[in-house]
């Protein structure tokens, strides 16, 4: 067969998720990838989640994605990041047995409906009147669709460098991908070059364990997924990954091969991610460091290979070599194979909408690393998002937006489009205005009624969900109701060295105290009056929803506040025919600009650097045409 | 486009900024008629009355003091110029009244407008079409393109710099406080509460001293209100006259001849000193006369600083100084001896001694009127200085998210609550200076810490 409704270019972790999305919500969907093995293939380290990067895998889970199911199938150890802070900035992570996650997107790309796995080179993109038709291989065969999504990681024009040698690919061993480049530039795309680096390889056996510091995961571990079967998770043995420390030799080592460093030289022209850099950059940026730290990650159960995360290098093979052995327990250490820089092509973000589709090509959509991201999470929700607004068009239904308000996902999209970026963008929860609200323990509160219809989740555990919202919102409300007297809990509160009370105080008043948890306050309830809290009891996941909502009710609810303030600005629609240009009394940054990025919205508008607030008053006057 | 319902209320002072006969008031959204009539009182509630009516009555304060009487108009929405319920008081023209009534309206639920936030919601309304909205926009523009050409007075670039370099240190704590929450895995040290804490102090310290200087601010902005009172023939006029080194008042020998207030303005060393020569104070049977007693009671008491002039021909009225107290504070009071050139030995109560005939000492006259109006402080036009409303509220609403950071910090919340309120104070402060952008602190972390395994 030679046409679908949907292309999808790239099998990573972008276009697994878009296609497998857009065929569950009943379109033909053609996962093209030059090595159908390759799919969900992890290029770099052998995790899921962390920091901002959990919350958007839950997001994508709730969404109705596959990313947090093949990681619960697949992973040897989970760990919640941050737990000694605030709910806010909890953040799963976990690592993967490589082998196994790239085997489980297999094989849920190949037993999706509507889905399949083509394995072609693509080097031309076909258009029509602006309008997407089709792709062409490289053997010249022609493949038909009305939406095109292009996923294609870092495999445009992929360089690869070690020392001062240079190779085509875009992932070790792997092809590069020629062609699609120039035929998008030739369209009219502009089109940027990026850097990223991984570090080497060693060999499990050849590292001495018994003398470093071990890093278990958590006792207790966390699926990402809420469809996870809690009684067989995990699925897998768990593993530990262990710390260790480079030290002033192996600066000095590394210092002898910076003449060949393919980035010192400037033979790397890409910009690298300032918050990942090699292992030669942080030891020039921060001269005065005397170590750094290393993880050593295994990557597999049965797997020969360890990742050395924090390592990441392009200096020369022998010298990456020498600088290893220098690091406590790695001085027998045998390499696999060395850490190296890519450089790929990626088309600067202000191009797409905030629905992913490019702005200059009616149905081609851009996901993950090509829109200038970096890591598997971000390139996950990039990919599902795009597959289920392709889907929408194909269907004649509505664009689908998430708010930044809402969800990772949108400040994720919002931030490209109108700030595009100049490094290899990466989720930070600081990203997030409204962090507090945007916690991976409520994605599914969040977000799931959108899954749900997009036919992304299915309806018995819709209707969970909702039981669930209403229970939570009916105990909040009677937990402001219910007070408690002081006769009662000043026992309690003297045990807790917390404030006694003269007369009585609500249960949402008193849970709000820090020494206080809300398991000790329900005691002081009949449950056989409030049968509802016994609901609430034997349901931990809204137990906990409960309990965080009521403790930070105060900060939640000033949060809440800064979205309503904004919101009448976030649905004051902007036509995209507006022609900046001839609006004279803009400034004349702010016209090339809002003309560059051609935001939907005021809200958008007025987070584009350079648009100032009279800008925005300007535009506000004028629009109403 | 979605109509926009506005659902908070906004005040400003319509009129242009300075002295006119009339000052307009324009208030607009839903609580525009509600918030009016808690600092109204005439004949009836505004709230039952219909739209385009106008009532007569006094504005009080929270004492029930009059600040001023005044007309107002009440339009009901959708017929005003915004579309919404609206509210115009017209005032006597006194910045001072003006700014007051505003302060009044504050304090009951209404916010400050945004500039040319009057004319977006009558637009977003529909009560402007393309055309007028097109001659609003020039008007917005041209206002920035005169600040774009820095013809802003040079106090306003010396508050951006001030702002700017807080806003600075505030993003440097932030990132302190961010480091610990996207970076907690890495091998870098955190922050401890009390360096948080002494951080944030000190940001509120130096908001305080910018908040501290907003009267100063007014004077420059707005002048000082300066009386000239005395007995009669003391050389009230004479001494006005030298201020101006022009004849505008009638000077006679004949006393009472200055039937009214005269106002002058003189600029001294780049300050606006509004000079009011009072009549004399006391009890006359002329009408016309009397009329100019109460103006100058009212003149004294607006005033910021009193010139009390006596000459060494005559005793010293304790009597007028100390119905001057009750108008007025003491410490506003500066006892001018005139007529030192008569050479008439007198221990008659002084602060200064001039003649207004020679000019002798009026240089050291118009030293301590600097020094009494702006204190021991250091302020000085090369200070940072607040001057203008809308800043004094960013800075005062920055202030507030500090000391609900502190709270937090305080009570040894986890960063990301710290966070909320650091970022509002961020904000706030952003505001003033028109910067707003979010990726400041994680460029301040990339840049400071080694951060990435």
């Amino acid at each position: 067969m030679n046409h679908f409704e949907i292309i999808v270019i790239g099998g990573g972790h972008a276009g697994l998720e878009a296609a497998v999305a857009a065929a569950n919500m009943g379109c033909s969907v053609g996962l093209l990838t030059m090595d159908k093995h390759a799919i969900g293939r992890m290029s770099c380290n052998p995790a899921i989640g962390g920091t901002a990067k959990g919350h958007l895998v839950r997001e994508v889970d709730a969404l109705g994605g596959v990313m947090g199911k093949i990681a619960d199938k697949t992973g040897i150890q989970f760990r919640m990041l941050n737990k000694s802070k605030g709910p806010a900035v909890w953040s799963p992570r976990c690592q993967s047995d490589r082998k196994l996650y790239s085997e489980e997107a297999y094989n849920i790309a190949n037993s999706t409906n509507n889905l399949s796995i083509v394995e072609a080179n693509i080097t031309r993109i076909l258009i029509e009147n602006k309008k997407i038709i089709g792709v062409g291989t490289i053997d010249n065969k022609d493949f038909t669709c009305s939406a095109l999504i292009l996923s294609s990681g870092t495999f445009l024009n992929g360089k690869m460098h070690i020392g001062l040698t240079s190779t085509k690919g875009g992932r070790f061993g792997e092809q590069p991908s020629t062609g699609i480049t120039q035929s998008l530039i030739d369209l009219g795309f502009e089109s940027g070059r990026l850097k990223t680096g991984t570090p080497p390889r060693l060999k499990k056996d050849s590292i001495n364990w018994d003398i470093l510091e071990e890093q278990p995961g958590d006792k207790n571990p966390q699926p990402f997924s809420y469809s996870t079967d809690l009684s067989k998770f995990p699925f897998l043995p768990q593993l530990s990954c262990h710390i260790t420390y480079t030290n002033m030799k192996v600066h000095k080592i590394l210092e002898k091969g910076f003449e060949q460093s393919p980035m010192f030289t400037g033979r790397i022209k890409g910009i690298g991610p300032r918050y990942c850099p090699s292992i030669e950059d942080k030891i020039v940026r921060f001269a005065d460091k005397e170590k750094h730290q290393l993880f050593l990650e295994p990557e597999g159960l049965d797997s020969e290979q360890i990742y050395v995360n924090g390592f990441s290098s392009s200096l020369p093979e022998e010298i990456q070599f020498e600088a290893l052995k220098n690091i406590k327990g790695l001085e027998e250490c045998e390499m696999i194979r060395p850490g190296y820089a890519v450089e790929y092509d990626f088309f600067p973000p202000h191009q797409v909408d905030l629905t992913l589709e490019t702005k200059l090509i009616e149905g081609l959509y851009f996901a993950g690393q090509i829109n200038g991201t970096s890591g598997y999470e971000e390139a996950a929700a990039q990919g599902i998002l795009a597959g289920i607004n392709a889907a929408n068009k194909i269907q004649g239904k509505p664009n689908f937006v998430l708010k930044r308000s809402e969800a990772y996902i949108g400040v994720l999209i919002d931030d490209l489009v109108n700030k595009s970026t100049e490094e290899p963008y990466r989720m930070f929860t600081s990203r997030a205005e409204y962090r507090l609200l945007l916690r991976q323990d409520n994605a599914d509160r969040r977000l799931s009624s959108y899954g749900f219809n997009f036919n992304l989740i299915d309806e018995n555990k819709n209707k969970k969900i909702a039981e669930r919202e209403i229970l939570i919102n009916e105990c909040i409300k009677l937990f402001h109701n219910i007070k408690i007297h002081a006769r009662d809990i000043n026992n309690l509160l003297e045990k807790n060295n917390s404030p006694l009370l003269d007369s009585t105080g609500s249960i949402a008043k008193l849970s709000k105290r820090a020494e206080l948890n809300l398991k000790d306050l329900i005691q002081f309830i009949d449950v056989n009056t409030h049968k509802i809290v016994k609901n609430l009891v034997s349901d931990k996941i809204a137990f906990e929803q409960v309990e965080i909502e009521l403790k930070y009710e105060g900060y939640i609810k000033r949060q809440q506040e800064l979205i309503n303030k904004f919101e009448k600005y976030e649905s004051a629609n902007i036509p995209l025919s507006l022609n900046y240009l001839t609006l004279n009394a803009l400034s004349a940054e702010g016209k090339e600009k809002l003309n560059r990025i051609k935001p939907r919205s005021i809200g958008q508008a007025s987070r584009i650097s350079g648009v100032t607030p009279s800008d925005i008053s300007i535009l506000l006057v004028y629009l109403k045409k | 486009m979605d109509k926009i319902q506005s659902d908070d209320t906004i005040a400003a002072i319509a009129t242009p900024s300075g002295v006119g006969a009339i000052s307009i008031i324009r208030v607009s959204g839903p609580l525009a008629v509600s918030a009016t009539d808690t600092i109204f009182s005439g004949k009836s509630k505004l709230i039952d009355s219909h739209t385009h009516t106008i009532h007569y009555g006094n504005i009080l304060d929270s004492n029930n003091n009059i600040v001023d009487d005044v007309l107002v108009s009440v339009f009901k929405a959708p017929n005003s110029y915004t579309g919404e319920d609206s509210v115009e008081i017209s005032t006597h023209g006194s910045s001072f009244i003006s700014q007051k009534i505003i302060k009044l309206l504050l304090e009951n639920n209404v916010r400050l407008a945004e500039p040319g936030e009057f004319t977006k919601r009558a637009f977003l309304n529909g009560k402007i079409d393309l055309a007028q909205a097109e001659a609003v926009a020039d008007v917005i523009n041209s206002r920035t393109e005169a600040s774009l050409k820095g013809a802003r007075n040079q106090l306003d670039g010396l508050l951006s710099q001030k702002v700017k370099s807080l806003r600075e240190m505030l993003i440097n704590t932030s990132s302190l406080v961010e480091l610990e929450l996207d970076f907690a895995e890495e091998d870098v040290e955190f922050i401890q509460f009390n360096e948080l804490q002494k951080r944030t102090d000190s940001i509120i310290n130096e908001i305080d001293l910018l908040l501290n200087s907003y009267s100063f601010g007014k004077v420059v902005r707005d002048g000082v209100n300066v009386a000239l009172v005395g007995l009669t023939n003391v050389g009230k006029s004479s001494l006005l006259n030298y201020f101006l080194k022009e004849a505008r008042a009638i000077v006679s020998k004949t006393p009472g001849t200055t039937r009214d207030v005269i106002r002058e303005e003189v600029s001294i060393n780049g300050i606006l000193f509004r000079l009011y020569d009072t009549a004399g104070i006391r009890i006359s049977e002329d009408e016309i006369e009397k009329e100019g007693v109460i103006r100058s009671r009212e003149v004294i008491k607006n005033s910021d600083l009193i010139l009390f002039i006596n000459d060494v021909e005559q005793d010293y009225p304790y009597d007028l100084f100390e119905e001057l107290i009750t108008l007025n504070k003491q410490e506003n009071i500066i006892n001018v001896l005139n007529k030192i050139d008569l050479n008439k030995e007198t221990k008659i109560k002084s602060d200064i001694k001039v003649s207004a005939l020679t000019g002798e000492g009026i240089n050291d006259l118009f030293n301590l009127m600097k020094i009494k109006v702006f204190g021991s402080s250091n302020y000085s036009e090369k200070n940072a200085v607040v001057s203008n409303l809308r800043h004094y509220n960013c800075l005062k609403k920055a202030k507030e998210s500090l000391i609900e950071a502190n709270n937090s910090i305080s009570s040894k919340m986890s960063g990301e609550f710290i966070a909320v309120d650091l970022r509002n104070a961020e904000n706030n402060l952003s505001e003033i200076i028109g910067e707003v952008t979010s990726d400041d602190i994680l460029n301040n972390i990339f840049t400071k810490f080694c951060i990435g395994k």
